[in-house]
């Protein structure tokens, strides 16, 4: 544990781990009641495509990933209302879509190159300065979005129809939930790649979901979980000589398998 | 006596689900302190024409005015509150108690002055009381029976003292002596504090018994009017026939 606080690149994965995951665990307990937990990983398959685009072109990955999964998500969007294809069929299009976009190009590039690995399985350890500080300024807005609209948000998630007959302005929040999930995905593919971004949005909210009883409760214990994987799967990684982002994956899954016991065990 | 003031005015309304008719110029009004049912046979549009008032679905033809204004440019929202058909169709497990489905009617922003959050206490009190769902307000909003839970959204629909309650088909699924409470507890909003409320029903007990104006519906309106000449109507006696109707002992 002390070397997290020694060493530089250790104190800039644990930053950057701990804010991603709580803007992932903060929009998980919104995309799990609204039945949207896939859009993560069809956005990060999207992500695939943007990074190997990115790198095929020789610009920025990261930015080109972020343009890319912000326009998909938005497409996803627009085709489940203009088409009216359920949420997993619009997922599902565009999620393959993107891996063969990925695909192809690191074809044509001529190989995989180690760069589009290290994005595929993340590398928390590689964490830049900036990467940091865009995780906690992501953080930041996730936080502040969801303080600011916290009662129009939970409306929604509730009863979509009765908050929209109040005056919500319900397709302005779909973006605007959609955009910072696609914003999160491709920060959270640094911290535990893009096979893996899928669990930080899912799993600290289901197992926040299991036990509470009120809807900042979920909020607070999916932080909490994200928060407790992040410290402990990273010095655990740290020690054991583990994959990082493998490690933070699996504490989450034994934390939530524990939440989950606990309700049928009636302990929470 | 004098004239009431008109809250709704439909005008013309046509819809369709992509080309499929389910609303055929269908115009008609309702007044302050009305009490109306939407009567009609299944697919007969009754739950799109409420979607159409309220603004969630756009007509293909025809305006909608509310208090006098286009629902277009309508704002003031607080003044309408509204139970959708599948209220009570939430998941289970939604991580909410009585107290926080009603609250999210608010609207506010989470930071709010000391006086407001007291105001907001007192409404919430006010309404929970008005539904006899006051000790209940800690519960788990899944752990309720239906009939409950249609309450505490009554509740959250009226915790803005609205001027106007939208409830579609609000008794599906809840038992006739559930019912019969209800209902009662609905005369009460209508006559104790004025809500004027538009009701989508199957039931003919609740016409006989409380309302005061009755608009049949079959993708057109086939009767509009009050609730004594209904009684007497063709309308009725089609509904009747074709076993559209049910009725409770109230």
């Amino acid at each position: 544990m002390e070397a997290l606080f020694t060493y530089g690149f250790l104190q800039r994965a644990l930053l950057a781990g701990v804010f991603v995951a709580i803007a992932c665990a903060i929009l998980g307990v919104f995309l799990l009641l609204r039945r949207d937990a896939m859009i993560g990983h069809g956005l990060a398959h999207v992500t695939f495509g943007g990074v190997a685009l990115g790198l095929f072109l020789n610009i920025l990955p990261l930015g080109t990933a972020l343009v890319v999964a912000i326009l998909a998500s938005l497409a996803i969007m627009k085709l489940k209302e203009k088409a009216g294809l359920h949420g997993d069929t619009a997922i599902g299009i565009f999620s393959s879509a993107g891996m063969a976009l990925g695909i192809a190009l690191a074809t044509l590039a001529g190989r995989f190159n180690v760069d589009l690995l290290s994005y595929l399985f993340g590398d928390i350890l590689a964490i830049e300065p900036l990467e940091v500080w865009l995780s906690i300024g992501l953080a930041g807005a996730v936080v502040i979005v969801i303080l600011l609209n916290y009662r129009k948000l939970m409306y929604l998630t509730f009863d979509r129809d009765a908050a929209k007959a109040s005056g919500v302005k319900t397709e302005r929040f779909d973006i605007l939930l959609t955009v910072l999930t696609a914003i999160t995905v491709v920060l959270g593919m640094k911290v535990v790649g893009i096979l893996l971004v899928t669990a930080l949005l899912v799993i600290p909210a289901a197992a926040g979901l299991q036990v509470a009883a009120r809807f900042k409760q979920a909020l607070f214990l999916s932080c909490a979980v994200s928060f407790i994987s992040v410290l402990v799967g990273l010095s655990a990684a740290f020690v054991f000589d583990l994959p990082a982002s493998a490690t933070i994956v699996l504490l989450a899954f034994v934390i939530f398998g524990v939440f989950f016991l606990g309700r049928r065990k009636k302990f929470f | 006596m004098t004239e009431e003031k008109e809250l709704v005015r439909v005008e013309e309304i046509t819809f369709a689900y992509d080309s499929v008719p389910v609303l055929e110029e269908v115009s008609f009004s309702i007044s302050q302190g009305d009490f109306l049912a939407i009567l009609g046979p299944n697919g007969s549009g009754k739950t799109t024409l409420i979607k159409v008032i309220l603004g969630l679905l756009k007509p293909s033809q025809g305006r909608i005015l509310i208090m006098g204004q286009p629902i277009e440019a309508f704002r003031e929202w607080s003044k309408i509150g509204y139970v959708p058909q599948k209220a009570t169709h939430f998941d289970p497990f939604f991580p909410a108690s009585v107290k926080e489905a009603v609250a999210m009617a608010f609207l506010s922003p989470k930071k709010r002055s000391a006086q407001r959050r007291k105001d907001e206490e007192r409404a919430m009190e006010a309404a929970l009381e008005s539904v006899g769902m006051e000790a209940y307000r800690n519960w788990p909003i899944g752990s309720l029976s239906g009939g409950q839970q249609q309450r505490v959204f009554i509740a959250r629909a009226i915790i803005n003292s609205p001027e106007l309650l939208f409830l579609d088909e609000p008794t599906t699924g809840v038992d006739a002596a559930t019912q019969e409470h209800f209902y009662e507890m609905l005369h009460l909003l209508n006559k104790g504090q004025r809500i004027t409320i538009i009701l989508v029903t199957h039931d003919v007990g609740i016409v006989n018994k409380h309302v005061n104006k009755v608009a049949c519906l079959n993708q057109k309106l086939v009767y509009h009017g009050s609730h004594d000449d209904f009684c007497q109507s063709e309308a009725f006696k089609a509904l009747a026939r074709g076993g559209h109707l049910v009725s409770h002992k109230h």
